[in-house]
């Protein structure tokens, strides 16, 4: 199953990479939604139906809205942004290397305090947290529901989900608020 | 945009309704099945963004319609703030507490607040969620 999981990762990275470097939003839009429906095809295989159900319907309306915005508010296509040559090449060159420099530093930080963080968890399917134990064995006659997943987020974890919904809300508002559909016409 | 081919319009008309009662059935058995308010609300969401994707955006009323959304949004945060505070009010006195008869598992009407739960989040996402998606489209359709 771990192949398998890496060959879905192994997608959605280059999916993630072509949507870095298309040249047009459109295919971005496309090739951004291959990491999304990967990322179903994992939940299904982690057996976590609840998260790969959301999971799907959630990025099948992203995208159709990301795609509806795209196509009602531009056609332009990227345009690559020439590198200004006034300085001379030799300098561009030098800027160059400076940032792969910085980069290849900051990835070599980054993965050294990786593995020694991921030396501390647990192996990969073990878990040894006490409360997940206390909610499987005993949450289904404490809340009620059958279903565990459902339970732990409207009864145990009802602060995660009233803040999930806040985000929404907010989402909203923000997004009413850049438009400024109120005020800006009344006929329509 | 005036909308698709007319096969597309009816098969919309036919399938919109379907899509929306599976979405309601998602998030009534939200308890019992895998699923529950944030699937099922986005499904409803759904057959809406279908209907008005399909039939063009001049169809509708979609000012009204953008305002009744948003206002059922707001109201169904509201509510579920409302009920999460009223466990403060009742028993153990905690912020979510399930104050209500849990009932035998496995029935439709059981785990007590769960359901009312799962129904006003998922009427508060098909509303967000439809919210914005209008927002888009009005923003388009008034240039």
């Amino acid at each position: 199953m771990e192949e398998a999981l890496l060959f879905i990762l192994i997608i959605m990275l280059a999916g993630a990479l072509y949507a870095l470097y298309a040249k047009d939003l459109l295919s971005a839009v496309v090739s951004y939604g291959i990491v999304g429906f990967a990322l179903v095809i994992a939940f299904l295989l982690l057996q976590a139906p609840d998260l790969a159900i959301v999971q799907v319907v959630v990025e099948t309306i992203s995208l159709v809205i990301m795609i509806s915005v795209l196509i009602i508010s531009t056609r332009e296509d990227l345009q690559e942004t020439p590198v200004a040559k006034i300085k001379g090449a030799s300098y561009i060159q030098f800027r160059h290397m400076m940032y792969v420099a910085a980069a290849l530093v900051i990835t070599g930080l980054f993965l050294y305090f990786f593995v020694a963080s991921t030396a501390m968890l647990p192996a990969f399917g073990e878990h040894q947290t006490r409360m997940a134990t206390e909610y499987v064995q005993h949450g289904a006659e404490k809340t009620g529901a059958i279903n565990l997943v459902t339970g732990i987020v409207f009864d145990f974890r009802g602060y995660d989900t009233l803040g999930e919904a806040t985000v929404l809300f907010t989402a909203v508002i923000g997004v009413l608020a850049m438009l400024r559909l109120v005020g800006k016409k009344e006929e329509l | 945009m005036n909308g698709m081919s007319l096969i597309v319009k009816k098969i919309t008309q036919l399938m919109a309704g379907i899509i929306f009662l599976y979405g309601v059935y998602v998030m009534l058995h939200g308890h019992l099945t895998p699923g529950g308010g944030f699937a099922g609300g986005t499904i409803v969401a759904g057959s809406f963004i279908l209907l008005i994707v399909a039939n063009g955006i001049r169809v509708f009323g979609l000012h009204r319609e953008e305002q009744l959304s948003s206002a059922v949004e707001s109201i169904a945060i509201l509510v579920f703030l409302l009920l999460a505070t009223a466990g403060l009010l009742t028993g153990a006195m905690w912020f979510f507490q399930n104050y209500m008869p849990h009932g035998t598992p496995g029935n439709l009407v059981s785990a007590g607040l769960i359901p009312v739960y799962n129904l006003v989040v998922g009427t508060e996402v098909a509303a967000a969620l439809l919210t914005i998606f209008l927002g888009f489209v009005i923003y388009k359709a008034e240039d």
